[in-house]
């Protein structure tokens, strides 16, 4: 059981928690997540791991409410427990001294950006960040981003804050102007693609850390299996960071939708569920009183 | 009963086994074979021989005392077969159900030769579950050494491993990855073959009466090192099973509704997607479904598939739908238990023998749409003594199937060998050990199970537990030290050995 000590609400959808979890804390490295399970019911999901404290034994996760368990763990409060917290899983991000480094985070994946771009930045890299969100409510981390760029650049898709535009426009325009040896980019995996796509006329090496759908996440079920450079690679054991040029995106697109219509299915369940549960808790309340 | 002579002995016909209607079981994941009521197990108990020589035993990867446990079952005594079946054997009601014991224990039975051997695998079950249902026979903890060991992964080798150091004063500590134990016997094998709660109820009891902590969520090789482990611990025994999915070397291998076995199987069984959506791991089913491979594995996953496609059919209306088996060897290779070959006949899978897939085709959207097969004819027996599969040219045809699942097998996963020295492996994957103490290539680790031998037996996984652990045992007793470790005459095993 692992407790949540601490939870925010980043937005009406975007949540972060701390994590008691002292064995993850303690070989955490920027790019690794943890796959957690809320309760005996849930399934397993793979969240990344965006900050650690060894001597705490505490991680940080944070969520985009986007089907039923993130929006199951969304009503968790502190003090509350999750029934797994394995890792941390995945290759840790190769962290050198590049020279210039853009990293780019797109919504909810400016999270895990934010632990690999401190890292770098640690390693001498000038950081040139490019973060973007929808919507203003929905940007994050903006104050720690900026603790570890050299330059930040933020953007929303509707003008609401920062510049009108997504994140590759300002990418495009950097790359254009100035020398820039490697770029980062972690979001949701269309951003990602349209990333490859920008920085590949300027031949820059640029990494990406893919988001497949996944069970065990220890390299069981090959469920999280994607095509790099034509080749199936599992991207909990392997990844989750690739070289963004050889990610074959249609198919990784094409695989996150298998499940469309179970994942609808089960947030209808879910609602319905919560329904029937409050208006019990509030029949139990009217009862109380009665009695009371 | 009175004692009866030999030639009345085998009059008695083999009894049979009770089970849920095939048509019936194909709605639900209840267990299919009921087990024996008490007067069944002791006429089948009759048919023993109590051989002076007793051939069945040869048969058996850990050397149960199987006309000894038959004896007490057929004069009743109940507490005397727990006890004889305990000292070889502490997971009867699980090797009962899955052992292969047309293979093992069975085929060694004299009475074999003549069609009808004991049904020494349903009397084992019968046991088991009387001792499972009433603890006659405490697993009892020597005192306390003072020596800890870790087991890495919790499947049939790790926790006999576990019980018999526990059982010696040692104390243990398993790392399992994922979050249940079990390895295969909670994840692969469904529910309607070995109900969870028997595995569960196992492990929970050998955890209470010995003491054993297992720590879940530990992926060793990420979470923590086996050097670390070697830090912490006085020895370390590695069952981490063969876990890997070997995928085929077709195209369309990554289409939607393309899917490994393992991956099939956990969502079913360790996530219970059957239960969805009052669980919440999603699973789908194809109409028409192709498992590739004739194994246990390929066995588990087809009647999972046949299960959910006929429950869909209950729920939403609208026919089934078809499983195939797509073999390429033929009928009488089939590597699967026998008795689950059958089941699956009885419940309408449908199999494709000498037929093998060269394509699997997908439609606009990326799914599956079919799979190309090419049929086969056996030629010169190859290196595991079987006829080779060679196809037929211009034999293709497409089966017209909207899911694949591949079941051609599994190596060791690599994981847990991060970040550690010294461990010697084969160009299969496997850990070399010296098969007859199961030490390893580095001092102070064990290894035992699928992670040694490729995937094999639950049995066979519980026996390496054994060797290993008293090998272990005499290491903490100080019998031999860590120079002496590595001996001469260790060679790597063989392949499938
Ligand atoms: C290595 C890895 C690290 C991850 N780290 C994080 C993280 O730090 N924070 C976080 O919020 N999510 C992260 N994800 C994604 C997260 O696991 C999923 O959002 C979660 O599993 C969704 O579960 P659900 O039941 O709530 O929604 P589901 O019902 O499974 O999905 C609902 C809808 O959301 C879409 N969806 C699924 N994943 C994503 C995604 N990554 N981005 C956008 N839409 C998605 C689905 O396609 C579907 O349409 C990560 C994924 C991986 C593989
Ligand atoms: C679907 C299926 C059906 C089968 N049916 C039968 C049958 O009917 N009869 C039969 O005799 N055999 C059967 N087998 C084979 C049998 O189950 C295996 O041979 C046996 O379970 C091997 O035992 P093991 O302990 O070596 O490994 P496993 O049972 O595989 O257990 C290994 C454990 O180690 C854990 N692990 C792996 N890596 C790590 C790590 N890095 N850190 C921590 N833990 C880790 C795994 O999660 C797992 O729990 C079947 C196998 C499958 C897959
Ligand atoms: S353990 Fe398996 S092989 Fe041995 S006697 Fe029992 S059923 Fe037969
Ligand atoms: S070989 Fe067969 S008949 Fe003889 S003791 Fe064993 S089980 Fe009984
Ligand atoms: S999630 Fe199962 S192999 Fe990667």
């Amino acid at each position: 059981m692992y407790t949540i000590l601490k939870k925010r609400k980043l937005s009406d959808v975007t949540n972060e928690m701390v994590l008691d979890a002292p064995h993850v804390a303690r070989r955490a490295r920027s790019g690794q997540f943890v796959i957690v399970r809320i309760d005996e019911r849930s399934e397993r999901i793979p969240l990344t791991i965006a900050d650690y404290d060894r001597s705490a034994g505490t991680i940080t996760i944070l969520f985009q409410e986007v089907g039923k368990s993130t929006m199951q763990l969304g009503t968790l409060q502190e003090g509350d427990h999750l029934l797994t917290c394995a890792g941390p899983l995945g290759n840790p991000t190769r962290v050198d001294h590049y020279g210039t480094v853009v990293c780019v985070g797109g919504g909810v994946g400016v999270a895990p950006i934010f632990p690999i771009a401190r890292d770098l930045k640690e390693a001498g890299n000038t950081i040139i960040s490019i973060i973007g969100a929808r919507t203003r409510q929905l940007l994050i981390w903006e104050d720690r981003m900026r603790t570890v760029s050299d330059e930040l650049i933020v953007c929303t898709d509707d003008g609401s804050y920062g510049r009108k535009a997504l994140v590759t426009e300002p990418l495009k325009e950097v790359l254009e102007q100035r020398h820039v040896d490697r770029v980062w980019a972690v979001g949701p995996a269309i951003m990602m693609k349209f990333v490859a796509l920008t920085t590949k006329p300027h031949n820059i090496p640029t990494v990406v850390s893919l988001n497949p759908i996944m069970v065990d996440g220890t390299g069981m079920c090959g469920c999280c299996r994607v095509l790099i450079g034509g080749q199936v690679r599992f991207v909990c054991v392997e990844g989750p960071q690739f070289d963004a040029h050889e990610v074959d995106w249609e198919n990784l697109l094409m695989r996150m939708q298998y499940y469309k219509d179970e994942e609808r299915l089960a947030v209808e369940h879910w609602k319905e569920h919560r329904c029937r549960l409050e208006q019990a808790e509030q029949e139990a309340e009217k009862e109380r009183h009665r009695h009371g | 009963m009175a004692e009866l002579t030999p030639k009345e002995r085998m009059q008695i016909p083999r009894q049979e086994m009770p089970a849920q209607d095939p048509l019936e079981r194909r709605y639900n994941f209840n267990e299919v074979a009921l087990g024996f009521d008490f007067e069944t197990a002791r006429r089948e108990a009759e048919r023993c021989l109590q051989c002076k020589n007793p051939t069945c035993m040869d048969g058996c990867p850990v050397g149960v005392l199987i006309p000894q446990f038959i004896r007490h079952l057929r004069e009743g005594d109940m507490a005397g077969a727990v006890v004889a079946m305990k000292e070889r054997n502490s997971l009867p009601a699980i090797c009962g159900r899955v052992c292969p014991q047309e293979v093992q224990c069975e085929a060694t039975c004299v009475l074999a030769k003549r069609g009808a051997p004991v049904a020494i695998g349903r009397l084992e079950r019968f046991v088991g579950d009387y001792e499972l249902a009433r603890r006659t026979c405490p697993l009892v903890r020597a005192a306390p050494t003072g020596m800890r060991v870790a087991v890495v992964g919790s499947g049939p080798a790790g926790l006999t491993c576990a019980v018999e150091l526990g059982r010696r004063g040692h104390q243990v500590t398993i790392f399992e990855s994922l979050h249940a134990a079990g390895g295969v016997l909670i994840y692969g094998i469904p529910e309607f073959r070995l109900p969870k709660w028997i595995v569960h109820a196992e492990i929970d009891y050998a955890m209470e009466c010995l003491g054993i902590e297992i720590r879940t969520d530990h992926v060793v090789g990420r979470t923590i090192t086996l050097d670390e482990l070697l830090a912490d611990y006085d020895a370390v025994f590695l069952g981490t099973g063969a876990g890997l999915p070997t995928l085929l070397n077709v195209p369309g291998v990554n289409l939607n509704g393309v899917m490994s076995a393992n991956e099939f199987l956990t969502r079913v069984n360790l996530m219970k997607a059957y239960l969805f959506p009052e669980y919440d791991t999603p699973i789908k089913v194809g109409r028409k479904v192709a498992v590739i491979g004739a194994g246990n594995v390929a066995m588990d996953a087809a009647r999972c598939a046949l299960r959910l496609q006929h429950m869909r059919a209950e729920k939403e209306g609208g026919e089934p739908g078809q499983v195939y088996i797509v073999y390429r060897r033929s009928r009488q290779e089939v590597p699967a238990r026998a008795e689950e070959f059958h089941h699956a006949e009885e419940e309408g899978v449908i199999f494709e023998f000498l037929t093998n897939p060269v394509e699997i085709l997908g439609d606009e959207q990326k799914r599956v749409r079919g799979l190309r097969c090419v049929r086969m004819q056996l030629g010169e027996p190859d290196a595991s003594g079987r006829r080779r599969p060679v196809p037929i040219p211009g034999s293709e045809f497409d089966l017209d199937v909207d899911m694949v699942i591949i079941a051609v097998g599994t190596t060791p996963n690599p994981v847990v060998f991060l970040n550690t020295y010294g461990l010697e492996r084969t160009k299969e994957g496997t850990v070399v050990a010296d098969m007859t103490t199961l030490r390893t290539t580095k001092p102070r680790v064990w290894a035992g199970g699928d992670v040694v031998t490729g995937a094999a037996t639950v049995v066979s996984a519980m026996g390496a537990g054994k060797v290993a652990a008293a090998d272990m045992h005499r290491f903490l007793c100080g019998e031999f030290s860590e120079s002496e470790w590595w001996p001469a005459q260790v060679e790597a095993p063989t392949a499938g050995a």
